[in-house]
C-alpha cells in the first residue's frame, strides 16, 4: 500500500541566506481579493486623513536679528549652513542643525539688500545701501583678527541684488543696471541696462550658467547672455516683478514673483505666454525660491503666508502661515529639498518642512514602502470629490481667508462684466483673451 | 387480540390501583385519627389511675357508717336514718309551697312530652321543615355529605376502614424500598452519565428511541388518552423546534463545521443529518388527517383493538375531549358507573348477554364489556370485604387476583373468536369489506408518531389540508361518520332488531365503497413514482397556494406605469381664478383661460428602459454614491475609460507581486535626507562623458529629460 505523504521542497520555503526576504507564499486569484477599486479608494481616503492629521510643517524658529530679516542664502557645501541679512545691516550665519547662530557681522550700514555664496562655499558676497559690495570669508576670523571683508566694492549707486555665477569666479550686481563682476577687479566687465529704472532683483541660470535674468520696477523682466554685451530679451507684465528664479532642472524655465499676488512662469524661449499662471496669494509675493528638485516651487507674500507651488499647477499645494509670522520677505528651499526657510519682518527666520506630514529620521524599509503605497493611492484617487476636500482643506488665517473672499468677488465681477461686454459687443469686436496672457504686456526683443 | 387482552388486565390493574388510591389520599388522616385512639385509651388509663388513687378517699367517704349530722351540700346521704331516699319525700316540702308551682307544671309538661332520641332516626333527619333547612340538606345532598352523623363523610369512613396498623407498615416498607430503588437507579444514571464515549452515548439513545416507540404504540393499543396526551406532547416539541433555532446548521459547532465542509465529507454529513433532524422534527404530523377516508376503518380496528368501555372510562378520568365523549357507551354502563359498589348491577345484564352473544359480533362485545364491569365491580366489592375482615387478606388477595387475571385471559379469548368470526361473515358478504377492513392495516403498521393528534372535525379544516386531499376526501367524511353514528346508534339500544341493523351495515359499505374507490385503487398500485410526483404536485400547488395573493408581473408593470410618470415632466397651471373674471366657490376659471395659462411642460427625452418590458431603470441621480464619483474628467485624460481604467488597474501588494507592487509605488522623484542636490548639467543627461559623481537626485524616468535636454541643448547651439 502507497502511503501519501505531504512533502515539501525546502527551496520553496527556505532562503538561502539570512539576508535574502522570506517568502511570503500568496494567492494572486483575482476572485480571492475582490473589491480592488473600492479597497483601494477607501485606503486613498484613510491615507489622505491621515496626511492631514500628521500635517505639522512648523519645525523651528531662528531668533537673533535685532530687524527684519531682508535675504537668504544656502551654503553650497554645508546643508546646515544658512546666511541671513537683516534690515539693519547685519548678516548672521545659522547652523540649522543646532537651530542657532554660528556667527554676526555687521556688513552694512542701512540694508543688507543682497547676500549670495561663491559656488565653493569659502566666501560670501554682500550689498548693502551704503553702495558697497563687500566678499566675507565663510569662516570666522580668527583669534585676534578683525571681522572685516576681504574685499570691498564701492560703487556709484545703491545695489539691490547680487547673485553669483555658479560655476566662475563672476558676480552680477544690480541697480540701476546689471553689473557682471570678476571677482578680481573693482571694476565691472560689463553692465548692461534697458530702460531706466532701478532693477530690484539678478539671477544667474544654475544650468545655463552665462544665462541670467533681472526684473526691473518698470514692470519688466530682462534677460541676458553674460557673453553678449546686451541684453537678449524681456518681457512687460501688468505689473512689477520682485524677483524671479531659475528652475534648477530645466534651465529655460523661471518664475517671476509679481506684485500683482501672482507668479509667472516663463519658458524663455516663449515670454509672450507663460507656461503657467499660479495664483493663490492674496498680496504681493516678494520672493520665489525653486526646490533642487525642479518640481515645486516655494514663493513668500506679503500676506504673511509662504505657499508650495507644483510647477504645473495653477493652485499651491500647501500654504504655511503661524500666528507671529508676519510679512515674509525672503524664503529658500533647503539643497536636500526637504526644509524651507523664509525670513520675515518680525526678524525671526523659520524652518518649515517642505512635505507637512513627512515623518523625519529613518524610515524602515516598511515605513517607506507604505508611504510609497499612500502616496501613489493619494495620487490615484485625487480627482475624487471626497478625498480631493479632505486633502485640499487648510486652515487659514481670518485675514487671509477673508481676503480670499473678497478677491473671489472682485474676481468674479471682473470676469462676469468682461463676458457681458462679449456679449453686448460685435462678435469679434471684443477679443478673449486667456488668463495666461492677460498679463503679459508685451515682449521685446 | 393479546393486545387486547393486554388491556384489559391494564384495565383491571388500574382500577385496582384506583381502589387503592383512594385510601391512600387519606392516609394521613387515617393515621392521625389513629393516633388520636391511642391517645384516648392512654388517657383514658390515666384518668382511672387517677380516679383510682383518691377514689378510695372517695369510697371511704361513701362507707362511713357511723351515724353523722353532718350535711354536705354536694350530697345527699340517708345513711343515718335506716331508710332509702325516696325523691318524692325530697319534693314533698316542694310541692306545698305555691311558689313553686308553674317549676312543676313545666316539669310535668317535660314529662309528658316524648324524649328525643339521638341520634335522630333518617326519616327525622331528611324531614326538612323549613325551606332553610331544604336548601341545607339539597346541599348536603349533593355533595354527598353525611347527613347524620357530620364527622365522617363516606369516603373519609371508607379511609378509616381501609388502613389498618399491618397495611401501613408495609406501606412504609414499600416506600422505604421505593426509595432505595429511587437512589440505586439515580447513581446508575449517574453513573452512565459519566460515561465518555460517545458511540455508547448514540446506542442508549437509539435504544431509548425505539423503546419509547415501542412504548409508545402499547399505549397507544391499551390507552388512546394518554396516547393521546403523548402526541400532544411531541406536538408541543415540534412547536418548540420550529421556535428554536437548534439544528439549523446556526451554531458555533455548526458554523465551524460548515467551513470545513468544503473539504470534510464527514463533517458535510454531519451538517446534513442536523438538518434533517431539524426537517425530521419540524414535519407535521399529517398522516392521520390525510387519511381520512380510513378513518372509519381504522376505528373500526381501534373498536376491535379495545373495547370502548375501556376508552370511555378513562375519557371520563381524563376531562372534556368532545371526540371521545361522542362515543357509544350505553345509560347502563353509565349508571353502572354511578352507582356505588355497594350495589352491585343485576346478573340480568349477564342474562341478556348470553341470549345476544351468539347473534351479534358487536353485541356479544358489548355484552362481554358488561361482564367485564361487572367482575370489576364484584372485585372491588370483594376488597372491600377483605377489608372488612383484614386477618389472612393476603392469600385471599392474591389468589382473586390470578382469578381476575384468569377471567381476562378468557375475556380476551372470546373476544379474539368473536372478531375472527365477525371477519369470516365479512369475507362471505363480499370481496370489498374485506378491502374495506384490511385497508386500514397498513395505516396501522406505521409509527402512529407521524399521526396527527386531532381529527379533522370540519369541512374547513380539511380544506385547510393540501387541495388534492381536499379533492379525493371532501365527500368521503360524511358518509364515514354516518356509517360511524349508524354503527353507534343501535349500540346504544341493543333491543333495536338486528336486521334493521345490518341493513344499515350493507348501505355503509356501500357507500364507502362508492366514494373510497379511487383510493382503493390508488393502494392497489402503489409505485414510488407515482408518490414523488404526488409531492412534486403537492410542492407546487403548495407555493400555488402561498402566492396566490400576489400577481408579480402585474404589479412590475404597475410600478413601471407609476414611475414612468413620475418622471414625466409635469405641465404648469399659472390660472388665477377669479382674475379677470368671477370667483368664488364653486365657480372654474374658463377653459379658455386655462388653455391659454396652461403651460406644457416639454417633452422629456425617452426613457432608457422605453423599449424593455421587464426593465425598470431609475434615472435617477443617487447622492450618496455622486459623493463618491468623480464628476468632471480629469485633465490630463481624454477620453473617460483611460480614467476608469487607471483606477481599475489596482496598485496594492494584495493584488500584485512584490515586484510590481514595488514598481507600481516607486515616487517620480526619490531624494535622500542630507544629500545635495545640484542643479543638473549636461553631463548628467549624458550629453558630455563626465563622472556624475555628484548626482544626488535620482531620475526615475531619465528618458524624457534626457530627451528636453537635448532639445534645449540642440536650441541654445542653434541660438
Amino acid at each position: 500500500m502507497k502511503v501519501k505523504m505531504l512533502s515539501r521542497n525546502p527551496d520553496n520555503y527556505v532562503r538561502e541566506t539570512k539576508l535574502d526576504l522570506q517568502r511570503v507564499p500568496r494567492n494572486y486569484d483575482p476572485t480571492l481579493h475582490p473589491f480592488e477599486v473600492p479597497r483601494e479608494y477607501v485606503r486613498a481616503l484613510n491615507a489622505t486623513k491621515l496626511e492631514r492629521v500628521f500635517a505639522k510643517p512648523f519645525l523651528a524658529s531662528l531668533d537673533g536679528h535685532r530687524d527684519g530679516v531682508n535675504c537668504l542664502a544656502k551654503h553650497p557645501k554645508n546643508l546646515a549652513t544658512v546666511l541671513s541679512g537683516a534690515c539693519d545691516g547685519e548678516v548672521r550665519i545659522w547652523n540649522l542643525t543646532q537651530r542657532n547662530c554660528i556667527r554676526t557681522v555687521q556688513a552694512h550700514e542701512g540694508f543688507v539688500r543682497g547676500i549670495c555664496t561663491r559656488f565653493c562655499g569659502t566666501s560670501f558676497f554682500t550689498v548693502g545701501d551704503d553702495k558697497t559690495v563687500k566678499q566675507w570669508k565663510m569662516d570666522g576670523p580668527g583669534y585676534g583678527e578683525e571681522e572685516e571683508p576681504l574685499h570691498t566694492i564701492l560703487g556709484k549707486t545703491v545695489y539691490t541684488g547680487i547673485d553669483h555665477h555658479w560655476k566662475e569666479a563672476v558676480f552680477a550686481t544690480c541697480g540701476q543696471q546689471v553689473d557682471i563682476w570678476d571677482e578680481q577687479r573693482t571694476n565691472p566687465i560689463c553692465s548692461m541696462t534697458w530702460g531706466f529704472d532701478s532693477i530690484s532683483s539678478v539671477k544667474f541660470n544654475p544650468v545655463e550658467t552665462f544665462l541670467l535674468g533681472s526684473c526691473a520696477s518698470d514692470r519688466n523682466i530682462v534677460l541676458y547672455d553674460m557673453r553678449q554685451a546686451t541684453p537678449l530679451k524681456k518681457v512687460i507684465l501688468d505689473m512689477r516683478t520682485n524677483t524671479i528664479c531659475w528652475n534648477p532642472m530645466e534651465a529655460f524655465i523661471f518664475t517671476a514673483a509679481n506684485e500683482d499676488y501672482n507668479l509667472y512662469t516663463f519658458d524663455m524661449r516663449a515670454l509672450d505666454t507663460p507656461v503657467m499662471v499660479h495664483m493663490d496669494h492674496v498680496s504681493a509675493v516678494l520672493d520665489v525660491d525653486y526646490c533642487p528638485t525642479g518640481k515645486e516651487f516655494v514663493s513668500a507674500s506679503f500676506d504673511k503666508s509662504i505657499r508650495i507651488f507644483p510647477v504645473d499647477k495653477s493652485r499651491s499645494r500647501e500654504v504655511y502661515h503661524t500666528k507671529r509670522m508676519q510679512h515674509v520677505i525672503c524664503v529658500k528651499w533647503t539643497s536636500d529639498s526637504k526644509y524651507i526657510m523664509c525670513g520675515s519682518d518680525e526678524m525671526n527666520i523659520r524652518l518649515w518642512k517642505a512635505n507637512a506630514s513627512e515623518k523625519l529620521g529613518v524610515l524602515t524599509s516598511r515605513e517607506k514602502a507604505a508611504k510609497d503605497y499612500n502616496q501613489k493611492l493619494k495620487e490615484k484617487f485625487q480627482h475624487y470629490p471626497h478625498i480631493k476636500r479632505i486633502a485640499r482643506h487648510r486652515h487659514l488665517p481670518k485675514s487671509i481667508y477673508s481676503q480670499i473672499q473678497e478677491q473671489r468677488i472682485m474676481k468674479e465681477a471682473r470676469r462676469r462684466k468682461e463676458v457681458n461686454r462679449i456679449k453686448h459687443s460685435k462678435p469679434g469686436s471684443v477679443p478673449i483673451v486667456s488668463e495666461k496672457k492677460k498679463h503679459i504686456v508685451a515682449v521685446v526683443k | 387480540m393479546t393486545a387486547n387482552r393486554l388491556a384489559e388486565s391494564l384495565l383491571a390493574l388500574s382500577q385496582q390501583e384506583e381502589l387503592v388510591d383512594l385510601p391512600k389520599d387519606y392516609l394521613l388522616s387515617g393515621s392521625e385519627d389513629e393516633g388520636d385512639n391511642d391517645g384516648e385509651r392512654e388517657h383514658q388509663k390515666l384518668l382511672e389511675a387517677i380516679s383510682s388513687l383518691d377514689g378510695k378517699n372517695r369510697r371511704k367517704l361513701a362507707e362511713r357508717s357511723e351515724a353523722s349530722l353532718k350535711v354536705s351540700e354536694f350530697n345527699v346521704s340517708s345513711e343515718g336514718s335506716g331508710e332509702k331516699l325516696v325523691l318524692a319525700d325530697l319534693l314533698e316540702p316542694v310541692k306545698t309551697s305555691s311558689s313553686l308551682a308553674t317549676v312543676k307544671k313545666q316539669l310535668n309538661r317535660v314529662k309528658s312530652k316524648k324524649t328525643v332520641e339521638l341520634p335522630l332516626n333518617k326519616e327525622e333527619i331528611e324531614r326538612a321543615r323549613t325551606p332553610l333547612e331544604q336548601e341545607i340538606f339539597n346541599l348536603l345532598h349533593k355533595n354527598k355529605q353525611p347527613v347524620a352523623d357530620p364527622l365522617l363523610t363516606p369516603v373519609e369512613k371508607a379511609s378509616l376502614q381501609a388502613m389498618s396498623l399491618e397495611e401501613a407498615k408495609m406501606r412504609r416498607a414499600e416506600l422505604q424500598r421505593a426509595r432505595a430503588l429511587q437512589s440505586y437507579y439515580e447513581a446508575k444514571a449517574r453513573r452512565e452519565k459519566k460515561i465518555k464515549s460517545k458511540k455508547y452515548h448514540k446506542v442508549v439513545k437509539k435504544g431509548k428511541a425505539k423503546k419509547a416507540l415501542k412504548e409508545f404504540e402499547q399505549l397507544r393499543k391499551a390507552n388512546p388518552a394518554a396516547a393521546l396526551e403523548e402526541l400532544e406532547k411531541i406536538e408541543k416539541a415540534r412547536m418548540m423546534e420550529r421556535m428554536s433555532l437548534k439544528h439549523q446548521n446556526s451554531g458555533k459547532w455548526a458554523k465551524s463545521k460548515a467551513i470545513m465542509a468544503k473539504y470534510d465529507l464527514e463533517a458535510r454529513q454531519a451538517m446534513q443529518e442536523q438538518l434533517a433532524k431539524n426537517k425530521e422534527l419540524t414535519q407535521k404530523l399529517q398522516v392521520a388527517s390525510e387519511s381520512e377516508e380510513e378513518e372509519g376503518g381504522t376505528e373500526e380496528v381501534e373498536e376491535l383493538l379495545v373495547p370502548d368501555v375501556v376508552n370511555e372510562v378513562q375519557m371520563n378520568a381524563d376531562g372534556p375531549n368532545p371526540w371521545m365523549l361522542r362515543s357509544c357507551t350505553s345509560d347502563t354502563k353509565e349508571a353502572a358507573t354511578q352507582e356505588d359498589p355497594e350495589q352491585l348491577p343485576e346478573p340480568e345484564a349477564h342474562e341478556v348477554s348470553e341470549s345476544e352473544g351468539e347473534e351479534r359480533p358487536v353485541a356479544e362485545e358489548e355484552i362481554l364489556l358488561r361482564e367485564f364491569e361487572e367482575r370489576r365491580s364484584l372485585r372491588k366489592r370483594s376488597e372491600l370485604s377483605q377489608d372488612a375482615e383484614p386477618a389472612g387478606s393476603q392469600e385471599t388477595k392474591d389468589s382473586s387476583s390470578q382469578e381476575v387475571l384468569s377471567e381476562l385471559r378468557v375475556l380476551a379469548q372470546k373476544l379474539k373468536e368473536n372478531d375472527q368470526s365477525r371477519k369470516q361473515k365479512a369475507s362471505s358478504e363480499g370481496t370489498i369489506p374485506q378491502v374495506q377492513r384490511e385497508e386500514p392495516a397498513p395505516e396501522e403498521e406505521e409509527p402512529l408518531l407521524l399521526q396527527r393528534p386531532e381529527r379533522v372535525q370540519t369541512l374547513e379544516e380539511l380544506e385547510e389540508l393540501g387541495k388534492e386531499e381536499c379533492f379525493q376526501n371532501k365527500e368521503l367524511p360524511r358518509p364515514v361518520l354516518e356509517g360511524q353514528q349508524s354503527e353507534r346508534t343501535p349500540n346504544n339500544r341493543p333491543d333495536a332488531p338486528k336486521e334493521k341493523k345490518k341493513k344499515e351495515q350493507m348501505i355503509d359499505l356501500q357507500n364507502l365503497l362508492t366514494t373510497q374507490s379511487p383510493s382503493v385503487k390508488s393502494l392497489a398500485v402503489p409505485t414510488i413514482e407515482e408518490l414523488e410526483d404526488e409531492e412534486e404536485r403537492n410542492q407546487r400547488q403548495m407555493i400555488k397556494e402561498a402566492f396566490a395573493g400576489d400577481d408579480v408581473i402585474r404589479d412590475f408593470l404597475k410600478e413601471k406605469r407609476e414611475a414612468v410618470e413620475a418622471s414625466k415632466p409635469k405641465d404648469v397651471d399659472l390660472t388665477l381664478p377669479g382674475w379677470g373674471e368671477w370667483g368664488g366657490v364653486g365657480l372654474k376659471p374658463s377653459a379658455k383661460k386655462r388653455r391659454r395659462f396652461l403651460i406644457k411642460a416639454p417633452e422629456g427625452p425617452p426613457r432608457k428602459d422605453k423599449n424593455l418590458p421587464n426593465v425598470m431603470i431609475n434615472e435617477k441621480r443617487n447622492i450618496h454614491t455622486a459623493a463618491h464619483q468623480v464628476r468632471v474628467l480629469p485633465y490630463p485624460f481624454t477620453h473617460h475609460w483611460q480614467f476608469e481604467r487607471t483606477i481599475q488597474t489596482p496598485i496594492g501588494s494584495t493584488w500584485n507581486t512584490q515586484r510590481a507592487f514595488q514598481k507600481l509605488t516607486t515616487p517620480k522623484v526619490v531624494t535622500k535626507p542630507g544629500h545635495i542636490i545640484n542643479p543638473i548639467k549636461a553631463e548628467d543627461v549624458g550629453y558630455r562623458s563626465s563622472s556624475r559623481s555628484d548626482l544626488s537626485v535620482i531620475q526615475r524616468n531619465p528618458k524624457r529629460i534626457t530627451t528636453r535636454h537635448k532639445k534645449q541643448l540642440k536650441k541654445s547651439s542653434v541660438d
